[in-house]
Parts: structure tokens; C-alpha cells; sequence
């Protein structure tokens, strides 16, 4: 078995420079990596290009990070909920590239799988296509897209286990299993972190070959964005 | 004239036996309040769950269980969750039956643009264009007119596009629509709705068959 454990999060984020791209999982404040991004909060580094499906709240996600203006761009398909992104946006302070969100999680799974590009019809037609390769197959047209290639992947997941191995919980999976081995360093953080064969090898969502270091996250916080229920 | 209710129960009457279903934000959310009970079919949310149910009873919501729109959902039996890629390759590889999403502006060759106005704050497409790009079957709810009174239904888009020639048929508060190539074929009008309002209200080009029955509602 080959180890993945790391001490806690300050060792699981050894190497994070200025200026680096990083993928974060996560849609919405559901299954977000809240540990690594406090963590990249504390370091305080900056000129960051964020991959990441929306860009979190005010006060909370990716947020965190824009409040301190440790964001240079961010690359998301909705970015709708977070006052402080709309001011930086809009000053030019904080630059933006908007993706559709299949192709957004295909440029990462494309990247995890060694794909260098792919034919997508979504965007076709519309801005997203300006300046790409434009091809038609069986009669359709389809735009290139090309894989990301981060630095950091940061994902969390429900349960993980010493060897890497990952499982995720209801919705929360997302984009964190898309992002697991797309970049040269994957950190994975877990609620619950168990000794390896606790896990049965049939229920592993992400094997741990795509995790390089994994480590038992705390104080989670899981808020709801939109709590909506109906009455009995 | 229908309200929002009203356009999501007459889009329910589309929804077949068999359907795997993504419901758009607004109005389309709806529709599946409207789905008869004695049909079976599976609403898909993008980002990851397949055999959406209701909204949680207070006090047992979920955060790792939400839907797109990012509210607390549940799931019924029979349902999957899956990460972001399976779910776009299920939308792109078209194994989604129906997509029901809103529109700002649909142009009479089946163009729609329902994500961007320039000069006010892009929030994103989220996963309107891979949707739209891929469906083979889409219904657009929306109102016949914007806030202004101007026509959504135009000969051609005015603003930024979300996707090209892709919308099969459009339900509104005035009219059931579908999109032919010779413009927008009008084939229901809404209860009280004259022809001649729907002709108005339309900047596209409409075709008029000789008898354009009343919504069955």
C-alpha cells in the first residue's frame, strides 16, 4: 500500500506558491475543500487563477479568498451570488472567464484522463466559440476545447482512507472527483479519514492512484445556500 | 392568459411515460408539480443527482443534497448521484429526454439567448449551453413579452446567444409554439387569447394555421 496521509493541512499545502492555477471542487458551498481554503487564507498567497465551478459567497468558499484579494482570475460557469466578485469584476480588478459548466468539467476530466482536447457542441454559435477550432461531425458543428492544467487540485470528499481512496456524499461529489489527478499535486480532504481496508475497494468513487496527499479535515462547516423545505 | 402556474401545467402535458427530465431555474422548476402520478419519470439536476424529489420537511434538509439551484432537495427511490462529468455526458450524449429552461429572447430559427445583457453583471451560462447544445428535445417557458411590453419571440436575437437552431417548442402565457422552419407555427392559443394578440405580441415570423385551437388545460 502506498501512503497518502499528511499531518494535517499546513503539510498537505507544502509547495503552494503566488501566482499559481488551482482547481477546487465544489458546487455552490456544497462539497467545497473548506479546510484548503482557510488554509490559503492563513498563507495569504496571491495572483491566484481559481478553477472552480462558482466563486462562493461573501463571507464564506471561495469568497474567503476574494475578500483578500488573493484571486487574479477566476474560471467558473456561475458566478452570480458574491457582491465582492461583482465590485472587483466590474473594476477590472479581478478577471474573469466565463465556461459552460459540462465543458468546464470535461477540461478537468480531460485532464485527469491525458486528453489534451476535445469536441464539445455546447457554446457553438456563441461567444464561447470565438477564436476556437470549429469542426463538424455527422453533420453537427462542435467547438475544440483544451484540458486545464493546474498546479493544485483541491477536493474534498466524504470518507477517505491512508491509500487515498476517496467516497463522496450525495451531491457534494460534483466536481471533486473530475479535479482528482487533473493537476500536479491533488490534495484531498476528508471528514472522515479510516485506516486503509475499512473501505470496501466496491464502493471507492475515486482510487487513490489520482490522490497525492489526503488528511483528516475538521470544523466543518457545510452551510446551506439556499435552505428550502416544505411544511408537513 | 396564463400565469407562470399556468405555463408550467401546460408544459407538465409534455412530459411522456419514460422521461429522464432537467428542469431549468423559474418557471420550468415548477412543471414538475404539475406531472400527472400515474407516469413515471426521473428529474435530473446537472450538477450530479438523478430521481429528484420534493424539498426536505423542516429540520431535515441536507447540505450535501441540493439541486442546481442550489436548494435543499430529497430524492425519491430509484435515485443516483454522480459527479459533474457523468452528468454533462448523460446531457450531451442524450440520454436526457426532455430540457425545460427560461429564455430572454428565442429567434424564430430556433435560437435562444438567456444569459448575458451587456452592460449589466454576467452571472454565467452555468450549464444552459451544454444543455441547449445537446437536447434534442427543448421546450422554452417564458413570458410572451418582457417587462417593456417587447416581443421575446424575434425574427432574430438580440442579445448574446446561449445556443443556435436548437429550441423545438416554446410555451408562453399567450401561445403553445413550435419552432418550424419557416418561423414560430402557432398551435394553441391560452384561454381568453385571440389570435391577434399572439400575432402582436410576436416579432418573429408567425405562421397562422386556419384553426388554432384553445389550450387544453
Amino acid at each position: 500500500m502506498i501512503l497518502k496521509t499528511v499531518a494535517n493541512v499546513r503539510e498537505a499545502l507544502d509547495g503552494i506558491e503566488d501566482e499559481m492555477t488551482l482547481m477546487l471542487g465544489g458546487f455552490g458551498l456544497c462539497g467545497i475543500p473548506e479546510n484548503a481554503i482557510a488554509e490559503l487564507v492563513r498563507r495569504n498567497v496571491k495572483g491566484l487563477t481559481c478553477i472552480s465551478n462558482n466563486a462562493g459567497v461573501d463571507d464564506f468558499g471561495l469568497g474567503l479568498l476574494l475578500q483578500k484579494r488573493q484571486i487574479r482570475k477566476m474560471i467558473s460557469s456561475y458566478v452570480g451570488e458574491n457582491d465582492e466578485f461583482e465590485r472587483q469584476m466590474l473594476s477590472g480588478e479581478l478577471e474573469v472567464e466565463l465556461t459552460p459548466q459540462g465543458t468546464l468539467a470535461e477540461k478537468c476530466r480531460a485532464a485527469q484522463a491525458g486528453i489534451p482536447a476535445f469536441f464539445t457542441p455546447a457554446g457553438y454559435g456563441t461567444e464561447v466559440a470565438e477564436g476556437k477550432e470549429t469542426r463538424e461531425f455527422h453533420g453537427k458543428m462542435y467547438v475544440m476545447e483544451r484540458a486545464y492544467e493546474a498546479d493544485f487540485a483541491f477536493v474534498k470528499a466524504w470518507k477517505g482512507d491512508e491509500a487515498g481512496n476517496l467516497i463522496f456524499r450525495g451531491t457534494a461529489r460534483n466536481f471533486n472527483p473530475c479535479m482528482c489527478g487533473a493537476a500536479r499535486i491533488t490534495v484531498a480532504e476528508v471528514e472522515e479519514l479510516v485506516p486503509a481496508g475499512e473501505l470496501p475497494p466496491n464502493q471507492i468513487h475515486v482510487p487513490g492512484i489520482f490522490v497525492k496527499r489526503i488528511f483528516q479535515g475538521s470544523n466543518y462547516e457545510k452551510r446551506i445556500e439556499q435552505r428550502t423545505v416544505r411544511t408537513k | 392568459m396564463l400565469d407562470k402556474n399556468g405555463i408550467a401545467k401546460r408544459i407538465a402535458r409534455e412530459v411522456r411515460d419514460g422521461y429522464y427530465v432537467n428542469l431549468g431555474i423559474g418557471i420550468p422548476t415548477l412543471v414538475a408539480n404539475f406531472v400527472r402520478d400515474d407516469i413515471q419519470v426521473e428529474f435530473q439536476s446537472e450538477n450530479g443527482v438523478l430521481g429528484m424529489g420534493p424539498f426536505p420537511f423542516e429540520g431535515e434538509e441536507d447540505a450535501d443534497i441540493i439541486n442546481a439551484g442550489k436548494q435543499t432537495i430529497t430524492t425519491l427511490p430509484g435515485a443516483s448521484f454522480f459527479d459533474s462529468a457523468l452528468s454533462f455526458a448523460m446531457i450531451r450524449g442524450q440520454h436526457v429526454d426532455l430540457t425545460i429552461l427560461g429564455a430572454m429572447e428565442v429567434a424564430d430559427n430556433g435560437d435562444i439567448a438567456n444569459w448575458k445583457i451587456p452592460g449589466k453583471m454576467v452571472k454565467g451560462m452555468g450549464g444552459a449551453m451544454d444543455l441547449v447544445a445537446s437536447a434534442d428535445n427543448i421546450i422554452v417557458a417564458m413570458m410572451h413579452t418582457n417587462k417593456a411590453g417587447k416581443s421575446k419571440l424575434l425574427k432574430s436575437c438580440t442579445l448574446p446567444l446561449t445556443g443556435v437552431q436548437c429550441v423545438r417548442k416554446i410555451v408562453t402565457n399567450l401561445a403553445v409554439m413550435e419552432v418550424t422552419k419557416d418561423g414560430f407555427l402557432l398551435l394553441e392559443r391560452a384561454p381568453g387569447v385571440s389570435v391577434d394578440q399572439i400575432r402582436e405580441a410576436t416579432e418573429g415570423r408567425l405562421v397562422i394555421p386556419d384553426e388554432v385551437p384553445e389550450m387544453p388545460i
